[in-house]
């Protein structure tokens, strides 16, 4: 939602990034403020899922020009984890299975991870068990989750609410939800997108990335970007996502050429 | 990333010093005269300078195996020194009496030597170079009939035990490095653990390589008596030095009927620096005898240090319904080879063994699991589990895993597993995604890979295998 006494959290100018000498940022410009739901959207290919590794960090990608402030510090002066506990969470595509280590441990680790970094009190083994129980009602997850490895064996679905679990359990500034839709079956869909409304409040900020505009239908973007090679080149709110769904992404890149045409 | 996994695997060796005593080193060579002499020095029996000679007379017929998967220059056999000792008084009388540098020794190593100090309660027999230089609480367990002592003593103190049970479970002739053990074993640990006795404590023995080009070959042989159990835990290190020291021990355990023997390793000895220069050469025959019904023999090893490890604890299932165990951990790092595993051999009926083993392999080293499974034609309904898993940091250390089986009996069930992982840079991602560091990130990896092992050490030595890693726990015990 849309506040007027909303605060910048954060501020992308010129981002360039390259993965392997290919360059695949080309100059993306991008801002979210406190209490916004932004949807980036476009191709495959475009750079959706490299802006979300770029902010978290991911060591494949060299940032080559451009800056990016989170809550006015330089993010790119912070180690992927420092970004952790400054508040950006990024909910993974793909998340990675951790074999040998519970769910339950790691969950506690990373929650006290967080606890210590705000001030807060750390929860003993007992007591966390009692909150993410209760956290995990909120996305209809079975305790059975906390006794399994790290997302081994979890269905894709599985993986995805264990995501959002995460995010409850964090309560990020800045959550980036990176294809969170993709490989969930309607209830899943509904399941894990009534989860995150339910953390959006006017202190934080959501950025979906996703190819479709269903998701969109659960949580109801403030803004639309659409992201094409490397650069957002198109914004509007939450009639541009049907428009795209229902002409596609090509229409974007006419419109371009002809007003550049124009000009 | 790999960077920090290096520094995290690779931390210095803490043990490597050197302690600056008197000692008493035999002249470098090995013949008939250097085995009477080390024979001559412990006043052994004549029929222990026989087996001696007669070990010796068969390791010259025989061949260094070439088998193992591990890569090192010929040894020079006559380059190393076969005995050496500090020197001290003939026999100690208490504890007061042992030379202060070694106390001191000790103390920077961790071990309990004074009585009234140790607060495990654990007794411990130290072996330092070639020989024992204490062993504590030897009265307590004596109350009970529990004989706790050096090889040296037992030879002497226990002639009708050592002859019948030394070279039953390791012949003499065994293999290479077992038969040149048997000729020139300078000391090591006996227990005795009679009928019907619980050991009252853990037993435990700690090995110390000093003196430089010289080879350790300590022989250990424990022996649990019908309805008889004990714990025994094994730790060692040795000084870095730049050249290499080869350990050759032979271990033999028996357990009688309904007995039962726990015996865990944490192998520290030096590994040698990051490009492979200096270090233990570790060519140990451990085995246990399984010999009683309802008899249980377990291995629990974790394997940290030594350039080349070559080892295999093995366990003969010979007793009906007996029970064999090999939990293993082996971690190598730099130019580290390790070659290890277990042999269950099932003869008696209904016999079980478990195999778990967790290799971990980082910097250019090299880990393999090498493991065989025999079942005897006589072994019927003969169990066997094993796993193997490997880990591997880093893109430039090798894993191997040889499983044999010999399975020769139709109603027997022998189950194999096997997994390789990574931990690559996207899990490190993954935990710094959520506010945790590359060190606790890897150090709660190893330890949930590890978990099956490090679950089945006695207490203390699960903190010390912990700590051996190099990793800490903090936060991941939940």
């Amino acid at each position: 939602m849309i506040y007027q006494d909303s605060k910048t959290l954060l501020e992308v100018h010129g981002l360039r990034a390259s993965v392997k000498g290919v360059e695949i940022l080309k100059g993306l410009d991008f801002t979210v403020k406190s209490g916004e739901v932004h949807a980036i959207m476009g191709p495959n290919g475009s750079g959706k899922s490299t802006f979300a590794k770029v902010l978290a960090g991911h060591t494949d990608y060299e940032v080559t020009a451009g800056s990016a402030r989170f809550e006015g510090k330089n993010l790119f002066d912070l180690l992927p984890e420092e970004r952790a506990r400054a508040g950006v969470f990024l909910a993974f595509q793909y998340p990675i299975e951790i074999p040998g280590v519970a769910n339950s441990q790691f969950l506690r680790l990373t929650y006290n991870t967080m606890q210590a970094q705000r001030g807060h009190e750390e929860l003993d083994p007992l007591e966390f068990d009692d909150f993410v129980r209760e956290k995990m009602k909120l996305l209809e997850m079975s305790p059975d989750f906390l006794g399994r490895s790290v997302n081994e064996g979890f269905s894709g679905g599985e993986k995805k609410r264990n995501e959002i679990l995460q995010m409850a359990l964090l309560d990020p500034r800045l959550a980036i939800l990176d294809e969170t839709d993709s490989g969930l079956d309607i209830d899943a869909l509904r399941i894990v997108s009534q989860g995150v409304n339910q953390l959006a409040n006017k202190e934080n900020a959501i950025v979906l990335v996703t190819h479709y505009q269903r998701l969109l239908n659960y949580i109801v973007p403030d803004f639309v970007h659409v992201m094409e090679a490397g650069r957002i080149v198109k914004t509007g709110d939450k009639s541009l996502a049907l428009e795209l769904e229902k002409r596609g992404y090509d229409w974007v890149a006419a419109e371009r050429l002809a007003a550049a045409v124009a000009a | 990333m790999s960077a920090v996994l290096q520094k995290l695997i690779g931390q210095p060796y803490k043990h490597g010093f050197v302690t600056a005593i008197e000692t008493d080193v035999a002249p470098k060579g090995l013949n008939k005269n250097t085995i009477r002499m080390i024979s001559a020095k412990k006043n052994e029996p004549e029929w222990l300078l026989d087996f001696r000679l007669k070990s010796y007379q068969a390791w010259l017929k025989m061949e260094e195996p070439k088998w193992p998967n591990v890569h090192y220059p010929k040894i020079d056999f006559q380059a190393i020194s076969y005995y050496a000792a500090p020197k001290q008084k003939a026999k100690l009388k208490s504890m007061d009496e042992v030379d202060p540098e070694l106390l001191r020794t000790f103390e920077k190593l961790g071990v309990p030597l004074h009585e009234r100090m140790a607060l495990a309660g654990v007794a411990v027999d130290v072996i330092f170079d070639s020989v024992s230089v204490a062993t504590t609480y030897k009265d307590k367990l004596a109350e009970v009939g529990v004989i706790f002592c050096s090889m040296s003593e037992a030879v002497l103190d226990h002639p009708e035990l050592v002859q019948k049970y030394l070279g039953t479970v390791v012949p003499t002739g065994d293999n290479y490095y077992a038969a040149l053990n048997s000729a020139v074993f300078t000391d090591g640990s006996f227990c005795f653990i009679p009928k019907g006795v619980k050991c009252p404590m853990d037993l435990s023995t700690y090995f110390r390589i000093n003196t430089e080009e010289s080879g350790q070959f300590e022989r250990t042989l424990i022996i649990a008596e019908e309805g008889a159990s004990v714990s025994y835990l094994e730790g060692c290190t040795a000084p870095a030095f730049s050249t290499n020291q080869l350990h050759a021990a032979v271990v033999e355990l028996v357990a009688l009927d309904n007995a039962d023997i726990k015996y865990s390793t944490v192998q520290n000895w030096y590994a040698g620096d990051e490009n492979g220069v200096g270090g233990i050469y570790n060519f140990v025959t451990k085995r246990g005898l399984a010999k009683g019904v309802n008899s249980r023999i377990s291995w629990t090893q974790v394997e940290t240090g030594s350039a080349i490890t070559w080892k295999y604890p093995s366990v003969v299932l010979r007793g009906d319904h007996s029970v064999g165990e090999f939990y293993s951990v082996a971690v190598t790092n730099h130019r580290q080879q390790a070659d290890t595993g277990t042999k269950m051999i099932h003869i008696g009926k209904n016999t079980r063994s478990t195999i778990v083993s967790k290799g971990i392999s980082a910097g250019r080293s090299n880990n393999s699991y090498r493991g065989l499974v025999r079942i005897a034609p006589t072994a019927a309904g003969a169990r066997n589990y094993s796993q193997c898993d490997s880990m591997l940091i880093g893109d430039q250390a090798g894993a191997n895993t040889f499983p044999y089986l010999q399975v020769r009996n139709h109603t027997a069930k022998v189950e194999h597993e096997a997994s390789t992982s990574k931990i690559g840079e996207d899990q490190l991602f993954y935990f710094a995604q959520r506010g945790i560091g590359a060190e606790a990130a890897v150090s709660m990896i190893i330890n949930g890979f590890c978990k099956d092992v490090f679950q089945q050490l006695p207490m203390e030595f699960a903190v010390e295998a912990t700590k051996l890693l190099g990793f800490k726990l903090e936060g991941s015990v939940g």
